[in-house]
């Protein structure tokens, strides 16, 4: 694809072009085809249908998977209920040795699942081998420790596990978002039966391998792969204490009237339209970098993306300049090419949404910008996109894009800032970048966001809670918040 | 895309011909309404930069472009005429069992050892080769200025190519501002030779001696208005030299200082890059952050002594396939 860019008549060939550098599939041995992980082993659905999951960089189908049925999550709930009285009767040190066991079988198969995870997802080995795979061991390694000191954590003298947590997750961060539902979910002592996304289910199947490599009792960890049908019939299975949801949220509303009237306790992780403020006093430099880092990560598929951009009107135009410039520099392709910045995005339909609301951009009158790369053909791509002269009414002002796309606002004084960050119906994340250290800490205040990250953005770690106001979900993952999810209320 | 920069940049770009240099004051107020470094920000970009896998034909052209770049170094109290010799001797020819390899940018050493220099390139059939001069009272600048200039007036009278100069970074860490300029300006007017040719100046800030980054990034600008031709990050005499972040963050100096003023000025790391592992490195943060314009000797350096020994190894690897080994470079 890179020699067929160079041969147009307008790209001149880079003195210094980096050569293909891409990672080895060979460390990966994907299967043909995958079962339902239910009480510790692979089994097939009672019903057999397979569904197909490709690359989405080449659109090549990786492996067969299993749609797993109604009476395939009833038998999986009914495992995980089998396996937590035993579970939770463990003292926290045995189950923490568990989790140790996980964390260290992560790193040490790291590579093999940052590949994995690249094909599964589209996103660039970049990011999986330098973000993703160490935060999902991380976070492993931090609720471990949790799980002896849970008397110590601020709910009790002897706070109890919940029973079975249902859990449905995302296909943006397939592994990641596993780590941070399973990891607090076993050091509180539940079981879990887990749902993988329809698009990204296999490195959740690699899972499954790890927690039999480490010797995990069965039962206490369950995969079921399927489409939202599957999800459907897990947060609605009456054997389930406990329903933790990342996702849109337009299918968290939906859990929410489900689980409404039962006692399954809720926490749903849902979309966002995060607003990154830079301050005429920023570090620039640094500011340019944060905005990149927050819409162009993992191809700006992340609910707490810094989608809109505010910037003060006295420095739009020189960050606009040093923003498209750096945009040049962006290298988008091939995501097992280890130069590679920016990958495919996850599947048709998300590219078809995209592609939808870029357009209604242009429609209402906003200018687009992208900077001049070719796509591969194959596969779902989307050009780091820009938008300037957006204002709030505007449709990807307000409606959340989950791709590479990125709203330019304007403010003048520190209140409009506040005012337009907060007028959205989400409230996940904000930025704030500016040089007055007494400014962040009023705006941390003022903003309705559940992360308020201060020069810096899409930075994660495993002590640090996360979650979001307003439509954007309730409850917390992460730190020694992300235990309460996990434990009766005393 | 210009304007924003030429606006925000004002102020300090206007400095060497309207305005007010005339106190520390005013240079203060210039340079400290620079945009401020965010030291994890930078640090993180660096290290981003230096993940970029450089491989086969892009390495080829990297070891190549960065031998190229070379100020091959010596700067010692126990350098005589033989060991300079030997060194231009080498930076004519770097690998004498392959004649394609490219010659170094400079030889630099210090002013008494500049006519040495000069004649031995010559000799060895290399004039193009430039000879770099330290000077100012290297490395610490501790002297009147009397004597920095006197210094840099021989280096430049025994033929130097180019001058290192030091600034005084006492006099800048205590914000005698206008000091550190005028001494540039005053060395700058010595590097002129009767032929109406002049000496290409480099400014050495000393990087590990100026405690923060917004204090590099300062120091850029106060040099480039002062008329330097290039900065240079460090002596290489000192605990601190040549960093990843501090490079980058110069480098940043010399793109908006060209986008406000249309005149380009050059960046050399010096000290403390020893692997072509690291020189790659550098030339990856080139690329992204100036771009091809700067992907030359002209406008890049590497002031370096011992780095060109295992770039040579490494050019060796990638053209046999095997590596060679200590004994198949020379040694000085």
């Amino acid at each position: 694809m890179t020699e067929l860019t160079q041969q147009t008549e307008t790209a001149k060939p880079a003195a210094f072009a980096y050569a293909p550098a891409p990672e080895s599939r060979a460390v990966v041995d994907i299967a043909p085809s995958y079962g339902l992980f239910i009480d510790g082993e692979f089994t097939d659905s009672a019903a057999g249908g397979l569904r197909k999951t490709v690359s989405p960089a080449t659109e090549e189908v990786l492996a067969e998977y299993t749609q797993a049925e109604a009476e395939d999550v009833d038998r999986a709930v009914k495992a995980a209920r089998k396996a937590f009285g035993p579970w939770s009767a463990l003292p926290g040190a045995e189950r923490a040795k568990y989790l140790f066991r996980i964390a260290r079988i992560v790193q040490e198969r790291s590579r093999e699942l940052a590949v994995l995870e690249t094909l599964d997802n589209g996103k660039p080995i970049r990011e999986t081998r330098d973000a993703d795979l160490p935060l999902v061991a991380a976070h492993f390694f931090y609720y471990a420790g949790w799980a002896d000191k849970l008397a110590y954590a601020g709910f009790g003298a002897a706070p109890q596990p919940l029973g079975v947590a249902a859990q449905v997750i995302p296909w943006n961060f397939p592994l990641m978002m596993l780590a941070w539902k399973i990891a607090p979910a076993l050091a509180t002592g539940n079981t879990v039966v887990l749902k993988p996304a329809e698009t990204t289910p296999l490195s959740a199947l690699f899972f499954a391998d790890i927690c039999r490599q480490a010797g995990l009792p069965r039962g206490v960890v369950n995969i079921v792969t399927g489409d939202g049908s599957t999800g459907a019939s897990l947060v609605g299975h009456p054997g389930v204490d406990k329903v933790a949801f990342t996702g849109s949220t337009a299918v968290g509303k939906e859990i929410a009237r489900t689980v409404a009237g039962t006692d399954k306790r809720l926490t749903l992780e849902l979309g966002g339209k995060g607003a990154n403020i830079v301050f005429e006093d920023a570090p620039l430099d640094q500011a340019i970098e944060g905005i990149v880092n927050g819409i162009f990560f993992n191809q700006g598929q992340v609910c707490c993306a810094g989608s809109r951009l505010l910037v003060q009107e006295s420095v739009h135009d020189e960050v606009l300049d040093a923003l498209k410039r750096r945009l040049t520099t962006l290298r988008v392709g091939d995501p097992l090419d280890k130069n590679t910045d920016v990958g495919a995005i996850n599947s048709a339909e998300q590219l078809a949404r995209i592609t939808e609301l870029a357009a209604a951009g242009e429609a209402e009158g906003a200018e687009r910008w992208s900077p001049a790369c070719e796509l591969p053909s194959d596969g779902y791509w989307f050009a780091p996109t820009l938008f300037t002269g957006v204002t709030q009414a505007h449709r990807i002002a307000r409606e959340e894009v989950f791709g590479p796309v990125l709203s330019v606002l304007t403010f003048r004084t520190q209140e409009e800032a506040v005012a337009k960050a907060n007028n959205t119906p989400y409230g996940l994340s904000a930025g704030i970048w500016t040089e007055k250290g007494s400014r962040i800490l009023k705006m941390a205040n003022q903003l309705r966001a559940g992360v308020v990250w201060a020069n810096t953005f899409n930075k994660f770690d495993p002590a640090s809670p996360f979650g979001g106001y307003k439509e954007s979900g309730f409850g917390r993952e992460g730190g020694r918040h992300g235990l309460e999810a996990y434990l009766e209320h005393a | 895309m210009t304007h924003g920069y030429a606006r925000r940049y004002g102020a300090v770009v206007t400095m060497p011909t309207d305005a007010d240099t005339s106190s520390d004051a005013a240079l203060r107020r210039q340079l400290h309404g620079l945009p401020g470094v965010d030291a994890v920000g930078l640090e993180a970009r660096a290290a981003a930069l230096g993940t970029r896998s450089i491989k086969t034909t892009a390495k080829a052209y990297a070891l190549d472009l960065a031998i190229s770049m070379i100020d091959l170094t010596t700067l010692e109290g126990a350098d005589t005429p033989g060991k300079v010799r030997a060194l231009c001797a080498k930076g004519a020819n770097p690998d004498p069992t392959d004649r394609s390899t490219p010659k170094v940018a400079a030889i630099c050493v210090y002013s008494d050892m500049a006519a040495t220099a000069k004649e031995a390139l010559v000799a060895n059939g290399a004039p193009e080769i430039k000879v770099a001069s330290v000077a100012t009272a290297f490395p610490s600048g501790r002297a009147a200025m009397a004597v920095k200039l006197a210094d840099t007036r021989d280096a430049v009278a025994a033929g130097a190519d180019e001058i290192d100069m030091v600034i005084d970074r006492g006099a800048f860490l205590s914000g005698r501002y206008l000091q550190v300029f005028e001494e540039i300006q005053q060395v700058k007017a010595e590097c002129a030779r009767p032929d109406g040719e002049e000496a290409h100046l480099k400014v050495i800030f000393e990087n590990g001696e100026l405690a923060t980054y917004d204090n590099i990034r300062r120091a850029s600008w106060l040099a480039m208005s002062a008329g330097a031709d290039f900065i240079k990050t460090s002596t290489g005499k000192v605990t601190v030299n040549a960093t990843p972040p501090g490079t980058l963050l110069m480098l940043e100096a010399v793109r908006d200082f060209r986008a406000a003023t249309g005149r380009q000025v050059g960046v050399k790391p010096a000290g403390g890059i020893r692997t072509a592992k690291d020189a790659i490195k550098y030339l990856v943060m080139v690329n992204e952050t100036v771009g091809e314009d700067w992907l030359s000797r002209d406008w890049f350096r590497f002031g370096a002594s011992s780095l060109l020994n295992d770039l040579l190894m490494q050019r060796q690897k990638l053209s046999t396939g095997r590596y060679s080994g200590p004994d198949y470079v020379t040694v000085d």
